[in-house]
């Protein structure tokens, strides 16, 4: 509960850079200008094309048309809807709920998502409205019960597992692994795992180390998984109902301390991509590379970096495996320098990773070696202070783009 | 070892089903069909070699209404015999080509064979229906061709040819087949169960959330005594049994988990003991026996497919080969090797089947024709099969190829030629 309260505090600081975000959310990127002309129902996707595919067995193209028509119907005008103001666990459970009112075979797994409403809340409701079977209080019993997801996503459910917070699923890991990555694999494309894994990680506000952990670093090398972080309540919506419409397994990475943003999201139908990434704030001076909670330090950063004369700018990666190239690309293209700031431990992390990627694709691009800001290789102390210094903080950041752009 | 049938009463309600949004009326274990239960007595695990037909007719008697009113006592028809015969000759043949081939070099790995367990397969999976699912560990084979998948395509897989049933990806211990629900085949054992339950989970949510009154598909977990040591075991017999999921716990019980005797691992080795810690029936069975198999089978899919739980049957039984064909099998004794080998169930069922003159033995040995030549044409057909082709590498990773990610020029990188040539790099 401490979490979600100092989660408070930091709205407070945040809105303003959040409705920044929003302002320049729509800026010129071809797709979210071709979106936001669309008006109503957009899903946003690379040039507006749908990829119809039949690579292999078992492959389906994205579903858009049942969701179009029911926009279209609903909405009559293209002028841009108020909408409405939710906090982020808020828009989860919207993005959730809409799902499961759009498909019956959306169930929700986990321990305390029922009766108690989820431990942050996110599904506070749905076992009232939908019943005990399909909003599943589970036993402790974190490995068999993502098994057991696995099993009915196979004979054709599609289940949403909550890990009450994300370390919980290193339980999980033999099945996230084996059988939720490999699975379609080694049955030849003939089973399919349209699971979605989520949950609250990242470091919070003294939780300890064992509550702070961030997974994205030992999932990331799993072959057939999909991997996207949520950051606002604009794209947590749009992320969940993208992954659960996904037929492929997607982890959705939650943070302890965002759920109680609070933004402004339209109240037409939306669902985001799961392979792009977001421009947070365009600029020509340097790309900022960042993710989840790291984005707010980085927005806070930026700040001082305007002030300072620096123009930024920062891109909130979003989907952590596989890598959005190319809007990371055309950053680098333009900028030639790169920071990279993020919450996941400096080894082996999903900033090592983007930082091998970016070397591998973009070499010649660079005028600096790319920077990568991680969290110490430090199990996350309790002391406020401490866990104060192995994160990352927007002086930090400041300090790191004054450096590169020498 | 003695045995029984202990069979609890479950007083609490399917805490899933009951609450104040269910429509339905649950039904709670009522007495007497528990009461049915102990009439099945299943044959005491003695070291002496008892003849099937004898005991089978003066203990083994089954209530439940699904065995019709037999005008003769045996217990099953000449159609039955004849089919369990044949697939129990099918599994045998099959497991005894594939270690030909094994040691000819035509597959590799690890190869796990069932000779000598073909009872269980037999006995359990030719009682299911097309869309009933079966979940097995890395020894497989035989749960898939009992369950209907053509000699051909295993064979194919196990060759890693392209026709297998997986495409030649899976192998040995990756099993699957949609058409006819087999979930796998998995390497680590235990990782099943959880799978397992998880079919059974769609079954009860079929019935309940989607409202499909006839679902009532029943899925068989099938895994040894090594797995029962281990925590997703009992972590479902708990949501199992809570939920009162339509699944049945088969526990093939061969003594040997590799080189690790039961009883050297095992604090209290009697499995089926383990069942109503968690609320279950738990039942032990002669698993070399496929008649007695087959009676606690029928009880126990007929439970679960009534809605009214799980069981967990533990069948004593043995694999006549090593753990794998990489095993040199010094540790057993050949005593026990001996005493299983008295008691193959193959024979067994042969001896009962010519005694009862279901059959006559010129009809055993056109079953036994037949299915050679079943197995030299799956061997003929993966020989013939093409390997797969590059460009198989990258089809399968995702349901959904956009999950490789968006290319530095901005189209999806499966869009790539090079994906669908299989030389592209992820």
């Amino acid at each position: 509960m401490a979490a979600i309260f100092q989660g408070i505090g930091t709205t407070a600081s945040l809105s303003t850079s959040n409705s920044f975000d929003s302002k320049r959310f729509q800026f010129p990127s071809r797709r979210s200008y071709l979106s936001e002309r669309k008006g109503n129902l957009f899903v946003m996707r690379s040039e507006g094309r749908i990829i119809g595919g039949s690579k292999g067995r078992g492959t389906s193209p994205l579903v858009t048309s049942a969701v179009a028509s029911k926009a279209e119907s609903s909405s009559t005008s293209t002028a841009s809807k108020p909408g409405h103001e939710l906090l982020l666990f808020e828009a989860l459970r919207e993005g959730l709920e809409e799902e499961m009112i759009r498909d019956p075979t959306v169930c929700v797994m986990g321990e305390d998502v029922g009766h108690y409403g989820g431990s942050y809340k996110v599904t506070k409701g749905l076992a009232e409205k939908y019943g005990d079977l399909r909003v599943l209080d589970t036993p402790i019993a974190e490995n068999s019960f993502t098994g057991m997801a696995i099993g009915a996503a196979m004979t054709g459910l599609r289940p949403v597992v909550e890990g009450m917070n994300m370390g919980f699923l290193l339980l999980a890991f033999n099945q996230i692994s084996n059988n939720c990555g490999m699975l379609h694999y080694t049955s030849g494309g003939q089973f399919k795992i349209p699971v979605v894994i989520r949950g609250p990680g990242g470091v919070g506000r003294q939780l300890g180390a064992e509550h702070s952990q961030r997974l994205e670093s030992y999932f990331q090398s799993i072959p057939g998984i999909q991997m996207v972080a949520c950051s606002t309540p604009y794209n947590a919506k749009g992320l969940m109902k993208a992954a659960i419409r996904s037929e492929n397994p997607v982890i959705l990475f939650e943070h302890v301390l965002l759920y109680n943003l609070k933004e402004r999201i339209p109240d037409e139908e939306y669902v985001l991509s799961l392979e792009e990434a977001e421009m947070v704030r365009p600029g020509e001076h340097v790309t900022i590379l960042t993710y989840s909670r790291m984005r707010y330090h980085v927005m806070q950063a930026a700040k001082t970096l305007v002030n300072k004369g620096y123009d930024p700018e920062v891109i909130d990666i979003r989907s952590l495996k596989p890598f959005d190239l190319y809007t990371i690309g055309n950053s680098v293209k333009k900028t030639h320098r790169v920071l990279i700031v993020e919450e996941c431990m400096r080894t082996g992390g999903i900033g090592a990773s983007l930082t091998a990627a970016i070397n591998e694709n973009f070499h010649d691009y660079l005028d600096a070696p790319i920077v990568c800001l991680s969290s110490q290789d430090v199990p996350t102390p309790y002391a406020g202070t401490l866990e104060e210094w192995t994160v990352v903080q927007p002086a930090q950041i400041v300090t790191a783009v004054e450096q590169l752009c020498r | 070892m003695s045995c029984a049938f202990l069979s609890v009463n479950i007083a609490q309600p399917n805490p899933l089903t009951s609450n104040r949004h269910s429509t339905n009326a649950i039904k709670l274990f009522s007495p007497s069909f528990l009461g049915s239960t102990r009439k099945l007595r299943p044959h005491s695990l003695s070291k002496s070699l008892p003849s099937p037909s004898k005991s089978l007719r003066s203990s083994v008697f089954a209530v439940s209404d699904v065995v019709k009113e037999l005008k003769s006592n045996l217990l099953i028809t000449k159609e039955e015999g004849l089919e369990l015969y044949e697939d129990m000759i099918l599994g045998r043949a099959f497991e005894d080509m594939c270690a030909q081939m094994y040691y000819r070099g035509k597959m590799f790995g690890f190869v796990h064979l069932y000779n000598g367990q073909e009872a269980v397969s037999t006995g359990f999976i030719k009682l299911l229906r097309k869309d009933d699912c079966v979940v097995s560990t890395y020894r497989d084979h035989v749960h898939a061709l009992s369950k209907g998948v053509p000699a051909r395509a295993v064979m194919s897989e196990l060759f890693g040819k392209t026709t297998g049933c997986c495409r030649g990806q899976g192998g040995s211990m990756h099993m699957f087949d949609k058409e006819h629900n087999v979930l796998g085949g998995f390497a680590f054992i235990g990782e099943g169960i959880p799978v397992a339950t998880g079919a059974a989970f769609t079954s009860l949510y079929k019935r309940y959330v989607l409202k499909e009154a006839d679902s009532d598909a029943v899925t068989l977990a099938f895994f040894g005594d090594g797995t029962c040591n281990n925590g997703q075991f009992y972590e479902c017999l708990n949501m199992a049994a809570l939920w009162k999921l339509p699944i049945v716990f088969v526990v093939e019980n061969n003594l040997w988990a590799i080189g690790m005797s039961h009883l050297r691992a095992t604090s209290d080795p009697e499995i089926w003991k383990k069942g109503p810690a968690f609320g279950m029936s738990g039942v032990h069975v002669d698993g070399m026996d496929v008649l007695k198999v087959r009676e606690v089978a029928k009880e126990a899919i007929l439970r679960a497919r009534r809605g009214e739980g799980p069981t967990l049957v533990e069948c004593e039984t043995y694999r006549f080969r090593g753990h794998s064909l990489a095993d040199p099998d010094e540790l057993r004794d050949p005593d026990e090797k001996a005493h299983y080998a008295n008691r193959d169930p193959i024979t067994a069922l042969k001896k009962y089947m010519i005694e009862n003159k279901l059959v006559n033995e010129s009809e055993l040995k056109a079953i036994e024709k037949k299915i050679d030549e079943v197995v030299e044409d799956a061997v003929e057909f993966a020989d013939e099969s093409p390997l797969p082709p590059r460009s198989q590498l990258l089809e399968n990773v995702f349901a959904d190829p956009k999950g490789f990610g968006i290319a530095p020029d901005g189209t999806y990188r499966c869009e790539d030629p090079k994906f669908t040539q299989g030389t592209a790099h992820v």
